[in-house]
C-alpha cells in the first residue's frame, strides 16, 4: 500500500513540475491572421496575320498580355504587355511567347509558315536585244566644236565593241548630236562627223562597218535644253541607237 | 524720159555703194593687220579699260553717224533723201468695205516707204488741213512750202464699186508746177484685204524705183523661213513685211535651209528623211514637191547660182562634209573641197557666179572662207572666233554673216551680223542689240536684210536697212528661222 501511494506522489510531483516548467517556457500565442488572397494567373495570347507568306514579304504579330511583370518573345526579347510588330522572317517560325507574373507564368505561341518565293523566270525570256543594247551600249562623248573621240571615251568604244562583238546579230545607229550654241547648219555638219568618227572608232575596234548606219541631229534633238555646261555635254554625244 | 531715168539709176545706186563703203571706211577701218588690234593682245592689263572705253566712243560714234549716214556722207552721196509726204488715200465711193481697206493700204504703202531707205517721209503732223485725193486738189504751195518742206507727194483714191476694188495714185513733184506728174497708176481686182496690200506694194515700189535711183522695189518680194509653229520645223513663206504668213512644206519630220530659185518657181531645201538629210526640191507653181536625186550622206544648205542652172550645197557622202556642186537637177556633181573639218553653208557670189563663199572647221572653229566656182584659191576670210552663215550681197561686193568675234570662256559671246566688203576684208557690226543673230540674207535691191534673232526672248526674224538702222520684227509666232530673202 504504501509503495502505491509514492506513485501517486511522483506522479503529482512529475506533472507539477511539467506545469511549473512549462508555464515558465513560453507564453501563449494569438490566434493567426486569415491568409491573404492567391494572386491571379497572368494570360497571354499571341496572333500573327496573315500565317502564311513567302520568303520576303512579311506579317503582323500581334499579342496581348494581362496581370504579366515581364513578356517576352522568343527571337523577339523583351517586349510590351501589349504590341505588335511587323516580321518577315525568311523560314518559317514559331513565335512562343511567355508572360511571368506573381500569379505565374503562361505562354503562348503563333507559327508564321514561310513559303519560298518561286523562282525568277529564266533571265532570256522576257529581256530583248533591245533591252540589253540599253542596259549595256554606252554612248561616247565630245569636247566643245570637236570631233575626235577624246581619250576618256575609248573605254566606252571598247565595252560597246565587245558587246557587238557577243552580239553579232545587232544593227546599229549612230547619232550625231550637238550642244544648241553654234549655228544650225554648222552643227549639222558637225553632228555628222562626230557620228562618224564613233563609227570608225567602232570599226578599229572590230565592228563591221555594214553594222552600223549614222545620221546626225545637229542640235534639233536634244537630250538636256538647259543652258549651262553640264548640259551642253549632255547633248555632245555619238548616241548608239538599236536598229530594229 | 528712158534714158533720163536710167541715168539717174546708175548714179543713185553708185551713191548707195559709196554710202556703204564710206561708213566701213569712217566707222570701222580695222583690218585684218590692225595695229590698234595688236596693240591691245601685248597689253593684256590695260586692254579692258582701253576696250570698254572704245567700245562707249564706238557706241556714240556709230549711233550719230549710222543716223547721219543716210543723209549726210559727203562728198560721195551729194544728195539728201527725198523727203516726200504721203497722205492717206482718200474713198472714191460710199462702200462699207472702204474703211478696213483704205486702213490696209495706207498702212501698208506707209511702211513700204518707210522701211524702203530711199525717202524721208514727211511727219503726218506736219501736212496741211486739207489733203488731196484727186489731182486738182493738190495745194502745192501747202505742201512745198515749211513745214512740210515736201519735194514729193503721193496721193490718190481708193473705192470698192460693185465688189470690185479700184485705186489711184499719183506721184507729184510739188516744186515743179507746170508739170507735177511724176507717175500716174490705176489698180483694180476683186476687193479683198490681200488685194489692198498687193495696189500698196506694187504702188510703192512704182514710187521706190524712180526715187530710189532705178532701183527696184521690194514690196513684192517674198521671204521663206523654217517655223515651228506645227509642232515640226517646216518651210514658210510671208511677204517682206511679215503679212501673209503661210506654210509650204508638210514634211513631218525637219526641213531646213530654203533656198528659192533666182525666178521664184523652185524651193531647195534640206529635210531629213528615212534614209537621212536628203537636199529636196518643191515646186512653187505646183505647190508640191519634185524629185532631187538621193546622194547619201547628210547633203545640207543648198545654196542657187543666180543663174538658176547650178546648186551648191554641203554632203558627206564621200565621209566628210564638203561642198559640192551639181546642175539645178542634181546631176553632174562635183566635189569642191576636200580635208579635215566640215565644209557647210555655201553661198554664189551672185553678181558673177564666180565665187562661193563657205563655212569650213578645218582650222577648229569654223570661218569664213570664199573660192572660186572651180573650188581652187580657198582663202580665209575671218580671222578669229565663230563665223558662219555667209550671204553674198546682190551687188558682188560684201559679205554678210554671223560672227561671235571674241570666243570662249568669260567671253560674253554674242553673234551678230556683220558685213565684209570681200576685196578688202574690211568688216563693219551691224547689229548691236544683243541676242544670238544669225543667217542674215540681202533683199534683191541690196537695201535690207533680214536675219534671225532671239533678242526678243524667243528665236524670230526680223529686217533692218544694209547700216543697221530701221529694224523690224517681222514674226510673232512659235520660233522662226534661217530666212531666205526671194530674188526678186
Amino acid at each position: 500500500m504504501k509503495q502505491l501511494n509514492t506513485k501517486w506522489f511522483f506522479l503529482v510531483l512529475a506533472l507539477s513540475a511539467l506545469l511549473t516548467l512549462g508555464a515558465c517556457g513560453k507564453k501563449a500565442t494569438p490566434p493567426p491572421p486569415p491568409p491573404p488572397p492567391a494572386p491571379p494567373a497572368p494570360t497571354a495570347s499571341i496572333a500573327v496575320n496573315p500565317n502564311t507568306i513567302q520568303a520576303g514579304q512579311s506579317a503582323s504579330l500581334t499579342w496581348q498580355t494581362s496581370n504579366a511583370t515581364d513578356v517576352s518573345i522568343d527571337g523577339i526579347g523583351a517586349v510590351q504587355a501589349n504590341g505588335s510588330q511587323s516580321v518577315s522572317p525568311t523560314d518559317s517560325m514559331t513565335y512562343h511567347l511567355v508572360a511571368k507574373g506573381a500569379g505565374g507564368s503562361q505562354e503562348a505561341t503563333a507559327r508564321l509558315t514561310v513559303t519560298q518565293a518561286p523562282p525568277p523566270p529564266p533571265p532570256t525570256a522576257n529581256v530583248t536585244d533591245e533591252d540589253l543594247f540599253s542596259q549595256n551600249v554606252k554612248d561616247v562623248y565630245f569636247d566643245y566644236d570637236k570631233a575626235d573621240v577624246r581619250g576618256d571615251q575609248q573605254a566606252s568604244i571598247q565595252a560597246d565593241a565587245q558587246f557587238f562583238s557577243q552580239h553579232s546579230n545587232m544593227n546599229f545607229t549612230v547619232e550625231g548630236h550637238c550642244d544648241e550654241r553654234g549655228s544650225t547648219e554648222y552643227n549639222l555638219a558637225l553632228g555628222d562627223q562626230r557620228a562618224s568618227a564613233v563609227k570608225s572608232a567602232l570599226v578599229a575596234a572590230g565592228v563591221s562597218a555594214s553594222r552600223i548606219k549614222t545620221i546626225s541631229y545637229g542640235k534639233e534633238k536634244p537630250f538636256c535644253t538647259e543652258s549651262n555646261e553640264a548640259c551642253w555635254q549632255q547633248n555632245r554625244r555619238g548616241h548608239l541607237v538599236y536598229q530594229k | 524720159m528712158n534714158s533720163f531715168e536710167n541715168m539717174d539709176g546708175i548714179l543713185q545706186s553708185d551713191s548707195y555703194r559709196n554710202t556703204i563703203l564710206s561708213y566701213l571706211g569712217v566707222l570701222s577701218p580695222r583690218r585684218m593687220d590692225d595695229p590698234a588690234r595688236s596693240f591691245l593682245r601685248r597689253q593684256p592689263s590695260k586692254s579692258h579699260l582701253l576696250k570698254i572705253a572704245l567700245a562707249c566712243l564706238c557706241l556714240f560714234v556709230s549711233s550719230s553717224l549710222f543716223a547721219q549716214d543716210w543723209v549726210k556722207t559727203g562728198t560721195s552721196l551729194g544728195v539728201e533723201k527725198v523727203r516726200l509726204g504721203v497722205p492717206d488715200f482718200k474713198p472714191s465711193t460710199a462702200d462699207p468695205q472702204n474703211t478696213a481697206l483704205l486702213k490696209t493700204f495706207n498702212d501698208t504703202l506707209w511702211n513700204d516707204l518707210d522701211v524702203s531707205g530711199v525717202v524721208e517721209l514727211v511727219s503726218k503732223s506736219f501736212y496741211p488741213l486739207q489733203v488731196p485725193g484727186q489731182p486738182p486738189e493738190v495745194n502745192f504751195m501747202a505742201w512745198s512750202a515749211p513745214p512740210p518742206n515736201a519735194a514729193m507727194l503721193a496721193f490718190g483714191n481708193l473705192g470698192v464699186t460693185n465688189g470690185r476694188l479700184t485705186v489711184q495714185g499719183w506721184l507729184y513733184d510739188v516744186k515743179n508746177i507746170q508739170t507735177p506728174q511724176i507717175l500716174g497708176k490705176q489698180y483694180s481686182d476683186a476687193a479683198s484685204d490681200a488685194a489692198a496690200r498687193v495696189m500698196a506694194h506694187k504702188f510703192a515700189d512704182e514710187i521706190i524705183v524712180r526715187l530710189g535711183g532705178g532701183v527696184q522695189g521690194i514690196a513684192e518680194t517674198q521671204i521663206y523661213f523654217v517655223s515651228d509653229r506645227t509642232g515640226h520645223k517646216e518651210i514658210w513663206a510671208m511677204d517682206y513685211d511679215g503679212s501673209n504668213q503661210h506654210q509650204i512644206t508638210r514634211m513631218g519630220s525637219i526641213a531646213l535651209s530654203p533656198r528659192v530659185s533666182p525666178d521664184g518657181s523652185r524651193l531647195a531645201f534640206s529635210a531629213l528623211t528615212k534614209s537621212g538629210w536628203d537636199i529636196m526640191m518643191y515646186s512653187l507653181e505646183i505647190n508640191r514637191p519634185v524629185n532631187f536625186p538621193h546622194l547619201g550622206g547628210t547633203n545640207l544648205s543648198p545654196a542657187w547660182s543666180s543663174d538658176g542652172t547650178k546648186l551648191a550645197f554641203s554632203s558627206s557622202r564621200s565621209g566628210q562634209p564638203d561642198i559640192y556642186v551639181s546642175d539645178a537637177s542634181g546631176g553632174n556633181l562635183q566635189r569642191m573641197t576636200t580635208g579635215k573639218g566640215p565644209d557647210v553653208s555655201p553661198v554664189w557670189n551672185r553678181k558673177t557666179n564666180a565665187q562661193i563663199a563657205f563655212v569650213s572647221g578645218r582650222t577648229g572653229l569654223p570661218q569664213i572662207y570664199t573660192m572660186e566656182a572651180d573650188g581652187t584659191n580657198q582663202q580665209r576670210m575671218t580671222d578669229q572666233g565663230y563665223a558662219v552663215s555667209p550671204n553674198w550681197a546682190p551687188n558682188g561686193q560684201f559679205l554678210l554673216f554671223a560672227w561671235i568675234r571674241k570666243y570662249g570662256p568669260g567671253e560674253p559671246g554674242s553673234s551678230d551680223i556683220y558685213l565684209m566688203d570681200v576685196a578688202s576684208k574690211q568688216w563693219v557690226q551691224l547689229t548691236h542689240d544683243g541676242g544670238r543673230n544669225d543667217f542674215p540674207s540681202w533683199s534683191p535691191d541690196n537695201r535690207h536684210i533680214v536675219f534671225q534673232s532671239n533678242r526678243s526672248g524667243s528665236l524670230q526674224l526680223w529686217t533692218m536697212l544694209a547700216d543697221g538702222t530701221k529694224v523690224q520684227q517681222l514674226t510673232f509666232t512659235g520660233h522662226n528661222s534661217q530666212p531666205n530673202w526671194s530674188w526678186k
